[in-house]
């Protein structure tokens, strides 16, 4: 029987293109479906009644919620190709120490950057940087998070760089002078076909931004 | 610190002082939150509750307390999140005073038990991962047996039996694992500490 895979999405989530990713570093065929998320659709409603969020992974009908429990799931379903965490149970810690770390500092302070003015923006903006120079630390001079191969924290982190584009015209700031590793390590992650096809482009992503901010009555 | 006695590793606990005076070793090991609990193996610490659970479950394999399915996993995990997610608006109720605030929190906190009453336990499961205790358990074990006691210091009960009657059945299951039942702080001592607690952070009752 052929494994049925979908997606629930909505194209600039930073969530979802971690799953993207991880679906294609497995060379999984799935059905991507992207959501509207003020007219959320009955299925997406009926996979994820508790928070009612994408991505959403429907795999032979079954559903994964939340993107970080998705990327695991993906690696221990689908061994044989790509594995994604280490088998060490210690670097495993230190991998999902790490994206705890990207969801509780890098999603916050990245949105808020864009998102707030003033004072609450400067302290986003700040916060924001700061995040990048402590993982930029982790990351030391090792070609990807995961050392010498891609991995779960890699996956996690780089979807935040479709977005920096976005963040930086609106915060008005260089991640690129601030954490320079950080963007030569993303650079490369990009030259992976598994990271290009799932990261919308930057520009997308801005225009997207401007509307919101408009929407929101933010200039 | 279940986990560790579920799988029948020796450990050695050490206390912290959060408040005035966190240990050398404690901030050595939690450079960056420099919050309990930290886990330290051969010397090596790892941060962060749930990647704790995650990594003694890895490092002991014995007496699993993950299952072995990975969709049964992923549903485990999410609850695991859930329950990390909620717990500030746990406590957000156990630290109000009645007012305003009080009532929102009761809401929050109601919609959240509710949550896990409707999709989170199943009719036929003693516990959330079936019939054996799992980590998800005891993420969740703050409502077995310490909650009681907090809604007592709120002066408010939400967890009422006829509402939730699985959650309770559940308490029952959880505080019932020999486990676990040898390892229950004594009820009185609690009280005054949790009451303590309260009034160090907010003060004894006052309207907000």
């Amino acid at each position: 029987m052929a494994d049925e895979v979908v997606l629930l999405d909505f194209w600039p989530s930073f969530f979802g293109m971690r799953a993207r990713i991880a679906l294609a570093e497995k060379g999984i065929y799935y059905q991507y479906r992207d959501e509207d998320l003020q007219d959320k659709s009955p299925l997406l409603l009926q996979m994820n009644p508790v928070n009612k969020k994408i991505p959403v992974l429907v795999h032979n009908g079954k559903p994964i919620c939340e993107s970080l429990i998705i990327v695991q799931y993906i690696d221990e379903t689908w061994k044989g190709k790509s594995p994604l965490l280490p088998s060490n149970p210690l670097q495993q810690a230190q991998a999902r120490f790490w994206a705890d770390y990207v969801d509780k500092k890098i999603f916050p302070s990245l949105r808020d950057t864009w998102s707030t003015t003033g004072e609450q923006q400067e302290a986003a903006r700040k916060e924001f940087i700061e995040a990048l120079k402590v993982l930029e630390g982790e990351l030391g001079e090792k070609p990807y998070f995961g050392g010498d191969s891609f991995g779960f924290l890699d996956v996690s982190l780089v979807p935040f760089y479709s977005w920096f584009y976005a963040v930086e015209k609106c915060g008005n700031f260089s991640t690129e002078a601030e954490s320079p590793k950080i963007i030569a390590w993303a650079k490369r992650c990009m030259e992976r076909e598994s990271v290009a096809k799932s990261l919308p482009d930057s520009e997308k992503v801005y225009n997207y931004v401007l509307e919101n901010k408009k929407k929101m009555g933010l200039e | 610190m279940w986990a560790l006695k579920l799988k029948g590793v020796p450990f050695e606990y050490i206390e912290e002082d959060l408040f005035t005076n966190k240990s050398e070793l404690l901030l050595k090991s939690n450079p960056v939150y420099k919050k309990i609990p930290v886990l330290i193996h051969n010397g090596k610490p790892i941060s962060e509750s749930t990647v704790i659970l995650e990594y003694i479950e890895e490092t002991w394999p014995e007496n699993p307390l993950l299952p072995v399915d990975p969709h049964e996993r992923a549903i485990a995990r999410f609850w695991i999140k859930f329950m990390e997610d909620k717990i500030p608006i746990m406590f957000a109720f156990f630290l109000s005073n009645p007012g305003e605030k009080q009532d929102k929190a009761k809401k929050d906190c109601l919609e959240v038990l509710r949550t896990i009453e409707e999709h989170g336990l199943k009719e036929d499961k003693k516990f959330f991962g079936g019939t054996n205790i799992g980590l998800t358990d005891l993420v969740f074990g703050l409502l077995a047996y310490q909650w009681e006691l907090m809604e007592e210091i709120v002066g408010v009960k939400l967890m009422e039996v006829h509402s939730f009657p699985r959650l309770h059945t559940w308490a029952e299951n959880f505080k019932s694992v020999s486990v676990i039942k040898e390892n229950l702080p004594d009820r009185d001592r609690l009280f005054a500490r949790l009451k303590g607690r309260k009034e160090v952070l907010v003060g004894s009752s006052k309207s907000h």
